[in-house]
């Protein structure tokens, strides 16, 4: 039982980050119709930052928690900087091209990106200093610690954030009149470009955090962690609904479930003929199975075929 | 009905671009034959025959510092046996390094290994990885060349039946028996749990460790896997922490081991840690933090301050090309049984020193050297070690042959 | 008449030519530069393979390295005494099975895993359809890096070694042989043999173009709704795509795993995926001299930059500052960018598909 409970606070936590990365997603395909291939790169990025100035505020004597909160700040913006140019050099001018171009541009800025990252930082794994003492909570046989509830609390925090940003505020009418209708919002005055740019750079930021948090988790920095992080945010995404801001989060949440109950029961129930090597394969058979079987998702609303 | 559409024109226009395109491939490769270096003699003496040997390992990639290392070992080999002054055949004889970068990915190495068997070497120190060695072992036996790797460890390697290849490192089977051996004799470990990472190296060492345990009277409750790029083991590590095991074996290298001893203790899996050679570079303090304590890990071959030289070599490489990551030593040795082989053989051939090697008894910096009949290590002495204040301290070497008395 | 017997010419000077590679590269550059040659073969081999379903059908695949290790894996399970050693009882000296039957069976089961694959999938639109092959690409990758147990039917990571050579008319390509005086080391002869199948590969590529089934293609990638308003049967069609396309891909994994005589499932990472895509698009999707082109340009220049980058960096700084390795992928990934902002046909565009991807510009202003 205790195993059980274990295994749904893993699921829990692991899903949180791919929640907070979902939304990063979800957000810019709300808006675009475009996959943003290269988003895992910019949580990378973000643990990267946050992780070079963390030990330069830290060597210049900066008190822990200052250092912290400033290297939180300083990734954010590094993050939203980058997101602002990929939109601006890569995905911009093909907005009107066929939907292929942008989808392998997004590869390439993914390598590019990942290559980067290899040469300014190193192939090696870089160990994330402890500055808060994480303590470990107990719960009827079940450890959390205090990272793993953080993670947890700001994943839902930012998506109720968003939700108020979206639903609440002039910024988020013009963002959900351009998702809806790109020439009709310009006609009524909404300026599309700055809209899509602040759409980037807030999902950006959102990658900032999510690096942060990954790394601060793990305690571990390294310039191949967006990847396939990215890859099963995405399918997170996907499984709640691509577009949809609750959906990221319920998709983020379910996904880390069934990755956590699956490696941990899935030997017991094929009498060990699969086993938790099949780990990574739920992710892309869940993904493959919600396509077609449901493209919309769970919470998505059905959407005709854009050509 | 769709055969019908396949209809036969000589299309004129298709074969003149199809011409075309050739031309900028021949510029080229006209461009090419600029880039390609050719094997510099260096300061060769009169009546000083030159012999070359080929050495290879990932240079680049996410291992490169692992091939650094091993490129690091042979060149000091070879650059001790030059200020010696080796004699073979009554001849003198100047030995040229040739070392060529396989990125760790099978089909680069049988380009490389293709190229060192152009440039005529008399022997080839590598490849690092077992399935980098394993292709290349082919085209060096089919060119009669010998090979003898440092670090791969895959059993295979030396299992296809070719005369030619040799190593001078344990194989996952005698590491794998010894680490077994020692968790269920000296550890007293009744139940265990084992993890690997689903590479070659992980996934063998990790399948010898489990049969050796199992033989030593220990049983296997939860056999749980990851992968080389994971990150996060807190399913697997709750899975185990079920199976209520006393020691856990990872198969596998330093970047999944460090994170995973972090997150047992975050998990409070009370129990001992322990992983084969992967697991043991200064790297995985650093990672773990406070979580490498106690931790096991296990190198083949004795300490190097136990063998004659060891001290001494450790000394001479950390002066010039600073700490050891993992194989150096092993390359070290690599290159010198060769050569020794090549002296006592009175030839620089392989086909003439190869039956000298296969019988040599040679004592290396990391063990005494001897081959068996499939040129795997003969005894193969395994050292194993545990963090103690946060440092790889040596407990006991296991499976040693006797080093000869002096 | 005229232009007709000069294009003759042509085809012959370059025929000759490429009869002669092997020998002049073999002494200009080494026999190490021969294989490279090889390999450049088998990735365009693949780059053609893809090029139906990326540059013709239009539909984006990023898990075809599947297909290519079905096709390797189909050849060194029947090749090799793996099955005999995993299957004492049913297999007691392994099958061993003539390349030239396996073959067709492996480019008719990865055509199998393209249809399997294609069927449920191929409605989903452009983005979703390139998730969904990269997540079975990587299925397939992480299913034969697992089946070594309960029963070990793929060796698992340690891979398969022991592969048989390839035979032409008995004679196995792995050892030298003398014709009419001349000694064809295995290198050179496994040259000719995928020279052959370039050939092939090229012919049925060139004439499937030019095809109603390749102008069905192109008439589905560049309006999908059009197409079927116009009596074209799109699913079956796309169908026959990604089936042709894994045929070609299953065909050079077994050419790869007899040349290579040794298959594990690190040659099929996602990585391999995009470097043969990388290729089509470089080159121009839809344009079998484009894809050439790109399948040679990125088969070559990592050994290039090898060659050029470490030495050049050495005589500048005493050291490498950035590897090689790095460089090219960061040259590719550029690559990719720049193309697609600029030049989004490719280096040599196919004719239709200038037109169509650079009407967009068109339509916009308009």
């Amino acid at each position: 039982m205790e195993i059980l409970l274990q295994q749904i606070i893993n699921g829990l936590v692991q899903g949180s980050v791919y929640a907070l990365v979902a939304l990063g997603y979800t957000m810019v395909y709300g808006i675009l119709g475009l996959i943003n291939f290269a988003h895992g790169e910019v949580v990378m990025i973000g643990a990267m930052l946050a992780l070079s100035s963390l030990t330069t505020l830290l060597g210049m004597g900066i008190p822990p928690v200052l250092a912290l909160l400033l290297s939180i700040v300083l990734a954010m913006l590094g993050c939203m900087a980058l997101g602002y140019s990929i939109e601006r050099i890569a995905y911009r001018p093909l907005r009107h091209a066929p939907r292929l171009a942008p989808l392998i541009t997004a590869i390439g800025v993914s390598i590019v990106l990942q290559n980067l990252a290899m040469m300014i930082w190193g192939r090696e794994y870089h160990s994330f200093p402890q500055l808060i003492a994480s303590h470990p909570h107990t719960f009827g046989g079940a450890i959390i610690n205090d990272i793993q509830a953080i993670i947890f609390i700001l994943a839902l925090a930012i998506m109720a954030g968003l939700m108020v940003v979206v639903h609440r505020t002039r910024l988020g009418r013009a963002m959900r009149a351009v998702a809806e209708n790109q020439h009709a919002a310009q006609l009524m005055g909404v300026d599309i470009n700055r809209v899509i740019s602040i759409t980037f750079m807030l999902g950006s930021a959102l990658a900032a955090i999510a690096g942060l948090m990954v790394s601060a988790n793990y305690g571990l920095a390294h310039y191949y962690m967006g990847f396939l992080l990215g890859l099963k945010a995405f399918t997170a995404a996907v499984l709640g609904g691509i577009g949809n801001l609750r959906g990221a989060m319920l998709g983020g949440l379910l996904l880390g479930l069934i990755e956590s109950l699956g490696a941990g029961y899935i030997g017991d129930f094929t009498g060990g003929f699969l086993g938790s090597n099949y780990q990574d394969v739920f992710a892309f058979f869940v993904l493959i199975a919600v396509l077609v079987f449901r493209p919309s998702g769970l919470l998505g609303e059905r959407l005709a075929e854009r050509a | 009905m769709f055969i019908k559409g396949l209809t036969m024109t000589t299309d004129s226009s298709f074969a003149r671009t199809l011409f075309l395109a050739t031309i900028p491939l021949a510029l080229f490769s006209l461009a090419l034959s600029g880039c390609e270096k050719s094997p510099t003699t260096g300061q060769i003496a009169a009546g000083e025959l030159a012999v070359r040997i080929g050495a290879s390992a990932p240079l680049t990639g996410p291992q490169a510092h692992l091939g650094k290392d091993n490129e690091n070992g042979t060149r000091m080999a070879i650059e001790d046996a030059n200020t010696k002054g080796i004699v073979i055949g009554g001849r003198k004889v100047h030995f040229e390094l040739i070392s060529e970068d396989d990125q760790a990915d099978p089909k680069t190495a049988t380009i490389v290994a293709q190229k060192l068997v152009d440039n005529k070497v008399s022997g080839v120190i590598g490849h690092m990885n077992s399935g980098t060695s394993i292709p290349a072992s082919k085209i060096y036996n089919d060119s009669s060349i010998v090979q003898i790797s440092p670090s791969a460890t895959a059993v295979n390697y030396t299992a296809q039946g070719f005369k030619t290849t040799f190593r001078v490192m344990a194989n996952d089977a005698q590491q794998g028996r010894v680490l077994g051996e020692y968790a269920a004799k000296n550890l007293a470990a009744k139940n265990i749990a084992v993890i690997d990472d689903r590479t070659a190296y992980g996934q063998g060492l990790a399948d010898e460790f489990i049969k050796a345990a199992k033989a030593n009277g220990a049983q296997i409750v939860a056999h749980e896997y990851t992968n080389d790029k994971a990150m996060d083991f807190t399913a697997v590590l709750t899975v185990v922490k079920g199976k209520k095991p006393d020691l856990l074996f990872y198969g596998g290298m330093v970047p999944q081991a460090a994170p995973m001893a972090k997150q047992l203790k975050a998990l409070a899996l009370n129990l001992k840690f322990m992983t084969g050679d992967g697991g043991f570079t200064p790297e995985f303090i650093t990672l773990a933090g406070d979580a490498a304590e106690g931790v096991y890990a296990t190198l083949p071959g004795v300490t190097l301050d136990k063998m004659p030289g060891g001290k001494e070599f450790e000394k001479r490489f950390v002066a010039k090309y600073g700490a050891i990551q993992l194989y150096a030593p092993y390359c070290y040795d690599a290159v010198n049984i060769m050569i020794a082989a090549m002296q006592k053989a009175g030839s620089v051939e392989p086909t003439k020193y190869l039956p000298v090697l296969a019988g040599i008894s040679y004592e290396g910096v990391t063990a005494k050297i001897q081959f068996d009949e499939k040129g795997d290590l003969k005894g193969g002495a395994i050292t194993m070690y545990q963090v103690k204040g946060g440092k790889w301290q040596p407990l006991e070497t296991l499976g040693a042959i006797a080093p000869a008395a002096h | 008449m005229r232009s007709d017997k000069k294009s003759r010419i042509l085809f012959a000077v370059l025929a000759i030519a490429l009869l002669l590679l092997p020998f002049i590269t073999d002494t200009l550059f080494g026999r190490g530069w021969v294989r490279i040659v090889d390999f450049a073969m088998l990735y365009i081999m693949l780059a053609l393979g893809l090029n139906i379903v990326v540059g013709y059908a239009g539909l984006l695949d990023l898990g075809y390295i599947a297909f290519f290790a079905v096709g390797a894996y189909c050849y060194a399970l029947t090749g090799s005494p793996h099955l005999a050693l995993a299957f004492p009882l049913v297999f007691p000296d392994g099958v061993h099975l003539s390349f030239w039957i396996v073959l067709p069976l492996a480019a008719l089961l990865a055509g199998g895993f393209g249809v399997l694959l294609g069927a449920p999938t191929l409605r989903l639109r452009g983005d979703y359809l390139a998730i969904v092959t990269l997540g079975f690409g990587e299925i397939i990758r992480i299913f034969l890096n697992n089946l070594n147990a309960p029963v070990n039917l793929t060796n698992g990571p340690q891979g398969i070694s022991r592969i048989d050579a390839v035979n032409v008319a008995g004679a196995p390509l792995s050892v030298t042989q003398n014709i009419l005086g001349i000694s064809f080391p295995p290198v050179h002869l496994y040259f000719y043999l995928f020279l052959t199948f370039t050939a092939l590969v090229i012919f049925v590529s060139h004439r499937l173009e030019k095809s109603r089934i390749g102008r069905a293609w192109m008439a589905i990638r560049e309006d999908e709704i059009a197409a079927s308003a116009m009596g074209i049967n799109t699913r079956d069609l796309k169908l026959l795509a990604f089936a042709m396309g894994a045929m070609f891909g299953g065909a050079s994994g077994a050419l790869f795993a007899g040349f290579q005589g040794f298959v594990s499932p690190e040659s099929f990472s996602l990585m391999e995926s995009i470097m043969v895509l990388c290729m089509v698009v470089l080159g121009g999707m839809g344009n079998i001299i484009g894809v050439i082109l790109g399948g040679v340009l990125l088969a070559v220049l990592p050994e290039v930059l090898r060659h050029s980058v470490v030495p050049m960096q050495q005589a500048m700084f005493g050291k490498i500052v950035v590897d090689p390795e790095s460089l090219r992928m960061l040259l590719f990934g550029t690559a990719l960018i720049v193309m697609m902002l600029y030049r989004p046909a490719g280096l040599l565009p196919s004719r239709v598909r200038r037109r169509e991807l650079g009407s967009d510009e068109v339509a916009e202003k308009a």
